[in-house]
């Protein structure tokens, strides 16, 4: 009986000391991740846009953190089924700022919608049928802009990479 | 200020009058540029009139200007390739003679396709152009058998390199949008409207079927003219001229 108590808390003990040790590790990792910009599972989203209009958007980022989607699903059927064209909250507006500075595109590892929206875990759909590049008459200084194809090639590798993430809707 | 109803219907009256100034000519004109903000409305029915005499025989500008402007592209597969708008060559089997004509949605006022599509993703717009909202369609592809024009197309494949104003994707239905960005943004024409006169045979005409003044409903209303299938009572927003 005495042996098999002196057991359990000989287990215990090496159980506490283990998980003490592997949230000591992971706190320093988290805490070098953040110090050299990136994570250990998840690359950290990437905001690398073009600030030529300014560098405010349409709404407080608390706002469009949360409610972007809201905005742009109203706007799509605004858009759609009466043709009221506004530029504040449509998808080619968001683009025209938000997409990288190289690529010119959203997507992409260093694009702002796919890198945040892997960083989530949400699944991002709008491409599928939307381009996901900048207009390139929009770039004032006229920042180098990727060719058309070089972009597509790159989302096209893009979406292989994270198709095993799909059925991980919002 | 209080108005009793008599002082109402005299001072609207008045308003209406002074509005008109005679048959067609009027103080606000119907066809101004909408602004972005304003939605459409059914003071305006946009239409196409195609003179199949003037379309030339072995002449596809309409069809690669469509290409072009929407971002079509083709993955040589004929059997599946999207086709928007499409040469159709007409012959009559006695005399022999033979025409060509272009042939795209025909934007009816009674749209077959809007009647079967289940989720509500065919529809009509106010301004009479009829469109696919691929948010909303699941690929059942009814609107393709049920168009007597067979105008519809699936898309098979993934799509890449689209246009930013024209979306299209895998798995879902499209056709002729009569080039609703250029109608929304005021252009007065389509791409193969504009392709046509270029190429100097001027076969298609892009217009206001309810603006009295405008050339399409002038043409339409001095000359003759037919519906394809008119025995169906669609009421198309294309007519044609020569067939």
């Amino acid at each position: 009986m005495r042996t098999v108590n002196l057991l359990r808390i000989l287990t215990s003990l090496v159980l506490a000391t283990g998980l003490a040790l592997a949230s000591f590790s992971s706190l320093a990792h988290e805490k070098e991740a953040h110090a050299t910009g990136k994570s250990g599972r998840v690359p950290m989203p990437v905001l690398n846009i073009n600030t030529d209009k300014g560098d405010k958007c349409v709404q407080p980022e608390d706002i469009m953190r949360r409610d972007h989607m809201k905005f742009i699903l109203h706007q799509r059927d605004k858009t759609m089924h009466e043709g009221i064209r506004t530029t504040q909250y449509s998808l080619k507006n968001c683009i025209d700022c938000h997409a990288d500075v190289k690529t010119g595109s959203v997507l992409g590892k260093d694009g702002f919608c796919e890198s945040c929206h892997r960083y989530a875990a949400v699944q991002l759909d709008c491409f599928e049928c939307h381009s996901a590049l900048r207009d390139a008459s929009v770039l004032k200084n006229g920042a180098a802009t990727a060719p058309p194809s070089a972009v597509r090639a790159l989302n096209v590798s893009q979406k292989k990479a994270s198709e095993p993430a799909k059925g991980m809707k919002p | 200020m209080s108005m009793n109803r008599r002082q109402f219907l005299g001072l609207s009256g008045a308003a209406v009058a002074a509005a008109t100034l005679a048959p067609g000519l009027r103080l606000i004109e119907l066809a101004q540029a909408r602004s972005p903000e304003e939605a459409t409305t059914s003071l305006h029915r946009w239409g196409l009139l195609i003179d199949s005499s003037k379309c030339a025989d072995g002449c596809t500008s309409c069809v690669s200007a469509c290409a072009d402007e929407n971002g079509i592209q083709s993955h040589s597969r004929p059997a599946t390739d999207a086709q928007w708008i499409r040469k159709v060559t007409l012959k009559d089997k006695q005399s022999g003679h033979v025409q060509t004509l272009p042939l795209m949605c025909q934007h009816c006022a009674e749209p077959p396709c809007v009647d079967v599509c289940p989720t509500g993703a065919s529809f009509k717009r106010a301004d009479g152009i009829v469109l696919v909202d691929k948010h909303i369609c699941i690929g059942c592809r009814y609107c393709m058998m049920a168009c007597p024009y067979k105008a519809r197309s699936f898309i098979h494949e993934v799509t890449t390199g689209q246009k930013a104003h024209a979306p299209r994707g895998k798995g879902t239905v499209e056709s002729c949008t009569l080039c609703v960005h250029k109608v929304d943004r005021g252009d007065g024409s389509t791409a193969c409207a504009d392709a046509c006169k270029k190429e100097g045979h001027q076969a298609i005409l892009f217009g206001d079927l309810k603006d009295p003044a405008s050339e399409i409903s002038k043409r339409l209303a001095s000359q003759p003219s037919t519906q394809l299938r008119a025995d169906l009572k669609l009421n198309t927003g294309v007519r044609y001229q020569g067939i």
